[in-house]
């Protein structure tokens, strides 16, 4: 056996420098991006804008690929120009937009968790941002502020559930439970203001409880877009510090990590985007569970190129869930309805296989 | 995230005891909680929109006039309510026993397991979408949907490595009963007349409802409810664990099935009478076992007569709280017990 040389020749290697990846650092953060995600990131990108243009072209009135996308530009015919630019357009960006921010959210919980049973709507954070809205629309206040009514459901009870199952440290397993209980209580609280008045009335909130894009305008697109830019890039930078925590509190502090404060910033990132979601769209379910579950088997564990590409892949799936919802059922459902249909079979799934263990 | 290994449950020292003080106790335990039904009963057909005094009734019950006004709102409204909330507080509170204890699962409820969630999803096609409106008929299909549920609930929430633990049971139970509430509304969606009857309907509610539909399930309620409260002895060997209880001799598979075929009738006729009434078999259980302790024999007992006096007072809580109008006992009983849920989970024996 011969002595193997240490090769002090060898020049020791930037940790920037791992092969396949890209690194972005500069003064305030570092992302390191993964070619082979970032290929899918693309793939799935051409995709989604495949199924956009098709998803403009269904409806009760057929408008060809091609005429579409002249359309978008504003160099269809006038009807045309009208029905692309003012009806459907604005529909589909909100689907993708949500579906992109709702799986985002869930993300981010389940990093948080290190549980893939965590999401959102499982442990009653959108059910706090829709009873907040529900009271916002019931009781007729300014639609402009229900977005921020449903963030502060969301981070109220994102705070009570984490403040309740805090015991010197969070146990995922209690967490969810509680999470579940306190959802059970704010569903119930939901159901009481609802009833309180006439359906007439009530009814525009009872549809939207169930989750829906219909009727979507520009100015929703827009501050999906909006609160996109900012929380995005915002949950991609994250990641670096949601990894450091996943490997547990010690390393963490080792590292030189503010705990809680990192901790509450995730929560605060997570809240935004599920509360933006549910403001617009109302409490779409399972999406935000389901696509980081399949984002991360597509794609390895969770980290800032894989967020990019959870992202990504919410936005397919929402948009085609509500293209589904909108032109393929014997009747037109809430794409709320159609997400439930597809992602309790498949929490069902994950939950027989135990591949999440509990 | 610790290996979980089937909670272990310390056997107790002394479950059952049969020392005669203890026996001549809770016996007259039990018989003050009876007077209390009785007394809750009375007030339950006193209190509400308008007045009536104890004599009128009295009167209406006993010596019936149909020309007095007051005798006739007792009869026709407040009598129905009443019988409908006590039994069917009685009986969901026992099946919420006999679940959690057949599962060994604290968190056991037919509201947290699914399977009020499958009976009323059934009930709500049956009558809305399929137009049954005989109760001999759509109680059948409560009692498939319950079966369906918790069969699937159990199926998922028992497989995997570790068996049916508490929160694996519970995901289950929470994710099925949200699929199905999601198809309910859309199935009632379309139709305005169909979603303003079923948004009150599903809140569960025990007003307003025929006393007809209560006589076709009161069997259901009635023989399951007594059935249950014999199986004490069984119960209190499952609840030792699966293998102890094997090693006694007792045929676990049979306890579980007769248990199982109880839950499911004894919720389905519930949900049928007064719709899905959550939580009740989650906190009476556990508020009997603080005071009198683990032994099956009593808590079922005690379940019932608890059981009958907590929905009974939440209904009677729905009528006074608000100035006009009524609450619902559903979202009574949900917002008292979800904190219940939230209380036990943050105990370590539940999780995980």
């Amino acid at each position: 056996m011969t002595m193997t040389t240490p090769d002090f020749a060898m020049p020791a290697r930037k940790p920037d420098d791992k092969p396949g990846h890209v690194t972005i650092r500069n003064r305030w953060f570092a992302v390191r991006l993964n070619y082979r995600v970032l290929g899918m990131c693309l793939f799935t990108i051409g995709l989604l804008a495949l199924l956009t243009v098709w998803a403009m072209t269904l409806g009760s009135y057929r408008i060809a690929f091609g005429d579409v996308i002249r359309a978008v530009g504003g160099n269809a015919n006038e009807e045309q120009n009208f029905i692309v630019q003012t009806l459907r357009l604005p529909r589909v960006f909100s689907a993708l937009l949500v579906g992109a921010v709702l799986a985002m959210s869930g993300a981010i919980f389940q990093g948080l968790v290190r549980n893939a049973l965590v999401s959102p709507d499982i442990i009653g954070i959108n059910t706090g941002a829709s009873l907040m809205a529900v009271i916002w629309i019931a009781y007729g206040f300014t639609a402009i502020w229900l977005p921020l009514a449903a963030f502060l459901g969301a981070i109220i009870t994102a705070a009570s559930i984490y403040v309740i199952s805090w015991k010197g440290r969070i146990v995922p397993g209690q967490l969810i439970l509680v999470g579940v209980g306190i959802g059970a209580f704010l569903s119930a609280g939901t159901t009481w203001v609802t009833l309180q008045f006439p359906i007439e009335q009530i009814r525009p909130a009872i549809v939207w409880t169930l989750g829906s894009v219909y009727g979507s305008d520009w100015g929703d697109v827009q501050l999906l877009g909006i609160s996109l830019l900012v929380l995005g890039p915002l949950s991609v930078m994250l990641m670096w510090y949601l990894r450091a925590l996943q490997l547990g509190d010690d390393i963490g502090r080792g590292l030189g990590m503010h705990l809680e404060l990192t901790r509450l910033a995730l929560i605060m990132v997570g809240c935004g985007l599920a509360a933006i979601a549910v403001s617009i769209a109302g409490p779409i379910g399972f999406v935000a569970l389901m696509i980081p579950h399949v984002a991360r088997m597509l794609a390895g564990a969770l980290s800032g190129s894989v967020m990019l590409f959870t992202g990504v892949l919410g936005a397919t799936f929402l948009l085609f869930a509500d293209v589904v919802s909108q032109h393929f059922l014997p009747v037109t459902l809430p794409v709320g309805i159609v997400t439930a249909a597809v992602g309790a079979p498949y929490f069902l799934y994950l939950l027989y296989r135990s591949n999440a263990r509990v | 995230m610790a290996a979980t290994s089937p909670t272990q449950a310390p056997v107790p020292s002394e479950v059952v005891s049969r020392r005669p003080a203890v026996v001549i106790g809770r016996s007259a335990g039990l018989l003050i909680g009876l007077a209390l039904v009785g007394f809750v009963a009375l007030l339950s057909l006193r209190f509400g929109a308008h007045p009536i005094t104890t004599g009128q009734a009295w009167n209406a019950i006993f010596d019936y006039d149909s020309s007095s006004y007051e005798e006739l709102v007792v009869r026709t409204l407040r009598m129905p309510r009443t019988v409908i909330a006590l039994g069917c507080g009685a009986a969901l509170a026992v099946t919420g026993a006999v679940m959690q204890a057949i599962t060994r699962n604290p968190l056991a409820d037919s509201s947290i397991l699914g399977v009020s969630g499958g009976a009323s999803f059934a009930i709500v096609t049956a009558i809305f979408y399929l137009g049954i409106t005989s109760p001999y008929q759509f109680v059948w299909f409560a009692f498939a949907g319950a079966l369906i549920a918790s069969v699937l609930v159990f199926a998922v929430g028992a497989s995997g490595r570790d068996g049916a633990t508490p929160i694996k049971l519970t995901l289950a139970g929470v994710v099925i009963s949200s699929l199905l509430a999601a198809w309910t509304s859309a199935l009632v969606l379309l139709d305005e007349q169909t979603m303003e009857v079923a948004r009150f309907w599903m809140a569960g509610s025990v007003a307003g409802r025929p006393l007809d539909v209560f006589w076709v399930v009161s069997p259901f309620l009635i023989v399951g409810t007594l059935a249950c409260v014999f199986l004490g002895h069984q119960l209190n060997v499952m609840s030792m664990g699966e293998e102890t209880a094997r090693s006694l001799g007792m045929n676990t598979a049979r306890t579980r099935i007769i248990c199982g075929v109880l839950v499911v009738l004894i919720t389905g006729a519930a949900t049928a009478a007064a719709g899905p009434i959550g939580f009740v078999g989650l906190a009476v259980p556990h508020m009997v076992r603080a005071v009198i302790g683990p032994d099956y024999r009593w808590i079922l007992a005690y379940s019932v007569v608890v059981g009958a006096i907590f929905l009974t007072a939440a209904d009677i809580l729905c009528r006074v709280v608000l100035e006009n109008g009524e609450l619902q006992v559903g979202i009574v009983t949900a917002l008292a017990g979800a904190p219940f849920l939230v209380f036990l989970a943050r105990k370590r024996t539940v999780a995980i």
